[in-house]
């Protein structure tokens, strides 16, 4: 091995430790400097390569040049690090405070419980193979009693009662009357549920003139009364928890028979009555079972009504029932007060916003 | 209906309690509202007494010391206040240790020096009758006089001193249920206990004769009458008294309280007539004529119109049918002879005439809702019995019965197939039949089918086969038929496309910060014309207004939501809120009582900032342009982007005119939006407000097919802005009009990204800088080609006056 090889070998050795060395930019600059600059020892080597002997100048110019290909390599990566190092002290000094509210990217709406109670109810009876129907509120005395076989001197057809336009037309007592409109439209079977506003003549501290429904009817050749309990017991547990119960209370409407009222067991209590540290449970007072919905076997006289539309009460039967949707989003959410429904306080309001996306 | 349990029990006997009977009721139709006490809380504590000795108080001048036996050898002391005690009395005596009705435990207590032992008590003190002038002397009443009453015994031997009362919600089809009795049948069925008849009276004494006529017997099927001679009106026994008051009734005199204990005992009224002021000496039963009036018992002159049946004498009208007597026959003290009418009545006309007159009374509540025509007999002869043992009166006729035709109850049959097809279980022929007879109901049965006749109290309740699964249903249990799932197969659920939308809609609005608010869809010609900026009132003509509204501000349906939404705007600002966003997705009305319409509309409203304000950026205040990007929003989600144009102002007066805007898509007006005009805003003491609304089922209709693919261009486009200087008045909308169509197929967009008016462009121009995207499908467009499109886009420019800007 010649002299002048060796040389480069002492400089590389010598270089990549300066390299390596280099804590700044200025040191790191300063050994480029050193060892790769025009004046360095090995430039100045590659330079003199004429100069050798002819044997020599191939080795040597082979060393210098690979070692000068690797200080480079050495160079740029150092440099990469020292960069990196740098940045992070900067960043080091940019910290924010992670405590700080967000900017949202949702802004805080919401959804009326009202809206999310309906929309939960109707997405249960949907899942059970329900469309939804919609009707009008302004309806017809026909539509609204007469064809749901309310007698001529039913109560709920006073004026004292129900609000009306002229004899014949009304704001819709309850969304039954889309039971009827559905049928004209459509011959069984139906599974049809109705959510909607309906209006009572009524204003008092557990009645507002307006409040909402949700109505269902479900037609067909072999519908039955075990059928409505079963339909809504996976209501109740859907709504309420999976092991509640439900119960059947006989019960009187002119448009069902038989007709019941169905209570859920208490969802507070879990249907014992009292709580855990032995005092009366306020929801269901004491007694294990929170009334809900009515319900019952479509009346045969409903069904002549629409006899013309495929409706022979000797061959079908079915079943409807009816809730108010605020009752059901009052026990749910724990509302206290039928008025905070219509108050529309945000401070209220923005409680149930949680969930919207 | 309030069922005291004593009542109750003389009929049949539950063999349980209140609370449990309740329950048991519950489930088997018959709703209970509550539980309640009617006097003393305990029975325990009251018994008979003795009065031995009276003397007068050494301190006190109205107090007594009495000396009683209440049958514990010695006799004990106790202090009455009551002028009318006296040796020799046997009254009711609570005991310290007995609950009185309003929870007091009595004490010995010492009055005035003296110790008392308990309390000798009057009527009122046990909630038996109003009187407290002086106290209850029991040998004189004519129930227990005579009778054996020894001193100690429980007073409920005698009297009932304080009881459990249910009080029930008799549905509309249980007429039958008004009465004590009808709900024994009930307990009866339900426990299969033993149910005790009615004691009914003795055979008419005489063979006197009255003349009544009824004109139309389909507004009085049956009329009844029987005459009672020598009666002597004068007080009720206390236990008559005492299950008057238990079942909510005063007590009167003997005459009218016979009346009404029989009403509450069978569902059926009736009225006693002073037979000497019925004038002519005969009843015709008729129509009123129009504007016919008479005075009714409570004093009141009531108008009649010619539906009203009255009951007339040989002069004029002496009581309403069915609602109420009249003053002129009304029984008093001085009643020696009395004609009780039993009729029934034609249920929808009492109904219609006891809402006409705004009277309505226990009579007419039950007669309306329909009564059996067979009952009037059955009760004139329960009643003989209470007229001739409590006034001592004679019955001198037998029953003058003016009757129609009635139908007899029909059969119906029930086949055990379709009552396990409806019920879903299964319940045999045999206990079918066994549930109809305790109710009354004559049964045969045929094979697998029962053929059932009810009771004629039911007869209008049951007329078809699911009358009686109804009944069987009920009293077998209905809680006991099993959960199963219809089968379903032809089900499939889903909500509409126009469902979905809407959906969509609200969770994009509640996403972008506005809360959903529910407003009444009243509103009143008030609150109309406080959303017009001139406070001039809405038309009446289109506006859709109720008959018999609960106010006048809930008097009209809302012909828009916009008086709502502002409403509760105030509403919340008034109690710190800095920002208000809502909307709200509902019915608006318009057109008239025979034409009514009503569509779904998205009401919107944005007071303050246009969205939530953070810690550093408080929120660009909204305004026209904010609620036009929400409005943009809502659009797209039906797949349609809006066009805007001038609205008409005279429709929208609550808007500032040049900041309004009708939303359009081709010809179909989607709706409306606009800043709230700052009168309105200032009667609602809002901030600057825009307002907006949308019609759901017009943006619903254009719903677009499935979006069908278009191949992405691989050809970059080139892009260069511009800036044009106009008159001021030119609008957006315009100037990018005259630019697409200019730019030709090449343009592939033009958009404003800026707006300048001041001194550089001069008064009344604006500068509008517009960003231009040039491409083409099939190749990247040359230098030459997008050089010659935007020439011509310069030329077209200058024509309407524009002024390209270096």
């Amino acid at each position: 091995m010649s002299e002048t090889v060796e040389k480069i070998q002492s400089i590389e050795a010598e270089a990549s430790s300066a390299i390596g060395s280099a804590g700044t930019p200025a040191e790191l600059e300063d050994a480029r400097v050193r060892f790769l600059g025009r004046k360095a020892a090995l430039n100045e080597i590659l330079k003199s390569i004429a100069q050798l002997p002819p044997e020599e100048k191939g080795p040597v110019g082979k060393a210098g040049n690979q070692t000068r290909g690797r200080l480079e390599a050495l160079l740029s990566r150092r440099q990469e690090v020292l960069e990196a190092a740098a940045l992070n002290d900067l960043l080091e000094n940019e910290r924010i405070d992670i405590t700080l509210p967000a900017s949202p990217t949702i802004a805080g709406g919401s959804l009326h419980p009202i809206t999310q109670t309906r929309r939960e109810i109707e997405d249960v009876f949907v899942g059970m193979g329900y469309k939804v129907a919609e009707g009008p509120e302004v309806e017809r005395v026909h539509y609204n009693f007469d064809a749901l076989n309310h007698p001529p001197n039913h109560p709920a057809r006073e004026w004292t009662d129900t609000f009306y336009f002229s004899d014949d037309v009304l704001l819709r007592t309850h969304t039954s009357p889309v039971q009827v409109r559905v049928m004209e439209r459509q011959p069984p079977p139906v599974y049809v549920i109705v959510p909607g506003k309906v209006y009572r003549r009524d204003n008092d501290a557990t009645h507002t003139p307006m409040f909402h429904q949700i109505e269902g009817l479900a037609v067909d050749e072999n519908v039955t009364l075990g059928d409505l309990r079963g339909t809504l017991l996976e209501f109740a547990r859907a709504i309420f928890g999976e092991d509640r119960e439900v119960r059947l209370r006989p019960h009187f409407f002119p448009f069902t028979e038989p007709s019941v009222e169905i209570d859920v067991s208490c969802f507070k209590c879990k249907g014992g009555g009292h709580l855990k540290d032995g005092s009366r449970c306020n929801l269901c007072k004491g007694i294990g079972w929170i009334e809900i919905l009515g319900a019952g076997m479509v009346d045969p006289n409903v069904f002549e009504h629409v006899r013309e539309s495929g409706y022979d009460p000797e061959k079908i039967q079915g079943f409807a029932f009816g809730m108010g949707v605020e009752r059901i989003a009052m026990l749910k959410h724990g509302v206290p007060d039928l008025r905070l429904f219509y108050d529309n306080d945000l401070r209220f309001l923005d409680q149930f916003g949680r969930g919207v996306a | 209906m309030r069922v005291p349990m004593n009542w109750l029990a003389e009929y049949c006997d539950p063999g349980m309690d209140a609370a449990a009977l309740a329950d048991r009721l519950a489930m088997t139709g018959t709703e209970v509202e509550r539980v309640v006490r009617h006097g003393a809380q305990t029975t325990e504590g009251f018994v008979i007494g003795k009065v031995l000795t009276r003397e007068q108080h050494p301190d006190a001048d109205r107090l007594s010391v009495c000396g009683v036996d209440v049958g514990e050898g010695e006799p004990v002391t106790i202090v009455c206040g009551a002028p009318n005690v006296d040796a020799g009395q046997t009254v009711a005596v609570a005991r310290p240790g007995a609950v009185m009705p309003d929870g007091t435990k009595l004490k010995k207590a010492k009055l005035r020096g003296v110790e008392s032992n308990g309390m000798i008590l009057a009527e009122d003190e046990l909630e038996i009758g109003g009187d407290h002038n002086g106290i209850m002397q029991l040998e004189t009443d004519p129930a227990l006089s005579g009778r054996e009453l020894a001193a100690g015994a429980p007073l409920i031997e005698a009297l009932v001193p304080g009881e459990d009362v249910l009080e029930l919600e008799i549905t509309p089809n249980r007429p039958d249920c008004l009465g004590v009795y009808g709900v024994a049948r009930e307990v009866h069925a339900i426990t299969g206990n033993p149910l005790a008849s009615l004691p009914t009276g003795p055979s008419p004494e005489g063979d006197e004769t009255f003349s009544i006529e009824v004109q139309d017997h389909t507004l009085c099927p049956r009329f009844t009458a029987r005459v009672y001679r020598d009666v002597k009106v004068g007080s009720s026994p206390l236990w008559l008294k005492q299950r008057l008051s238990a079942a909510g009734q005063r007590p009167i005199n003997n005459v009218v309280d016979i009346t009404n204990y029989l009403m509450l005992l069978t569902g059926q009224p009736m009225h006693a007539f002073d037979m000497d002021k019925i004038r002519g000496g005969r009843l015709v039963i008729r129509n009123a004529s129009e504007a016919e009036k008479m005075t009714t018992l409570d004093g009141v002159e009531r108008v009649c119109d010619e539906q009203t049946v009255l009951v007339c004498d040989g002069e004029g009208p002496s009581a309403i049918a069915g609602i109420m007597g009249g003053a002129i026959s009304e029984v008093s003290d001085e009643t020696t002879s009395v004609l009780l009418e039993i009729a029934t009545w034609n249920g929808p006309n009492i109904h219609r005439t006891s809402q006409k007159l705004a009277l309505r009374s226990e009579a007419s509540g039950r007669f309306e809702k329909g009564l059996s025509a067979e009952l009037p007999l059955e009760v004139q002869e329960l009643a003989a019995k209470l007229m001739t043992e409590l006034t001592g009166a004679r019955l001198t006729s037998a029953t003058i019965d003016v009757a129609g035709e009635i139908a007899a109850p029909r059969a119906v049959k029930l086949r055990a197939t379709k009552l396990r097809a409806l019920l879903g279980a299964e319940i045999s022929a045999q206990r079918c039949a066994e549930i109809l007879q305790r109710l009354a109901f004559d049964v045969a049965v045929e094979g697998d089918d029962v053929v059932a006749t009810p009771p004629h109290f039911r007869a209008a309740d049951i007329t078809r086969e699911a009358d009686l699964i109804e009944e069987i249903a009920r009293v077998e249990g209905v809680d006991s038929i099993p959960a199963t799932l219809p089968a379903a197969p032809a089900a499939i659920g889903r909500l509409s496309g126009s469902q979905r939308l809407k959906r969509r809609i609200e969770d994009l609005l509640a996403a972008n910060g506005y809360h959903e608010a529910i407003t009444w869809s009243f509103t009143g010609a008030q609150q109309l014309a406080a959303i017009s900026a001139d406070g001039a009132a809405a038309p009446e003509h289109e506006l859709l207004t109720i008959a018999n509204p609960l106010s006048e501000d809930h008097s009209v349906m809302r012909p828009l939501a916009l008086p709502g939404l502002l409403q509760a705007a105030k509403h919340n600002l008034a109690r710190g809120a800095d920002a208000v966003r809502l909307f709200e997705v509902g019915a608006v009305y318009s057109g008239t009582a025979d034409e009514p319409r009503e569509h779904t509309a998205i009401a919107l409203l944005l007071s303050g900032p246009a969205a939530a304000g953070t810690w550093r950026d408080q929120g660009a205040n909204g305004d026209f342009y904010a609620l036009k990007g929400v409005v943009d929003a809502v659009a797209a989600q039906a797949g349609v982007t809006p066009e805007y144009q001038p609205i008409d102002a005279t429709h929208h007066t609550y808007l500032i005119p040049g900041r309004a805007a009708e939303v359009l898509v081709g010809d179909v007006s989607l709706g409306w939006l606009g800043e709230l005009h700052p009168l309105v805003a200032k009667r609602f003491d809002l901030p600057d407000t825009v307002v907006g609304e949308l019609n759901l089922q017009a943006l619903s209709a254009l719903l677009p097919e499935p979006v069908t693919y278009e191949p992405i261009s691989t050809f970059p486009p080139a892009r260069e802005d511009i800036a044009v200087v106009v008159e001021a008045e030119r609008t957006a909308d315009e100037v990018l009009g005259v630019v697409r169509e200019a730019g030709g197929k090449l343009l592939s967009g033009a958009g404003v990204f800026d707006v300048y008016e001041g001194e550089q462009v001069g008064e009344g121009r604006k500068s509008l800088a517009i960003r231009l995207t040039y491409s083409a499908p099939d190749r990247t467009l040359t230098d030459d080609e997008v050089a010659a499109a935007r020439a011509k886009i310069t030329e077209r420019l200058e024509s309407i006056g524009g002024l390209l800007r270096g």
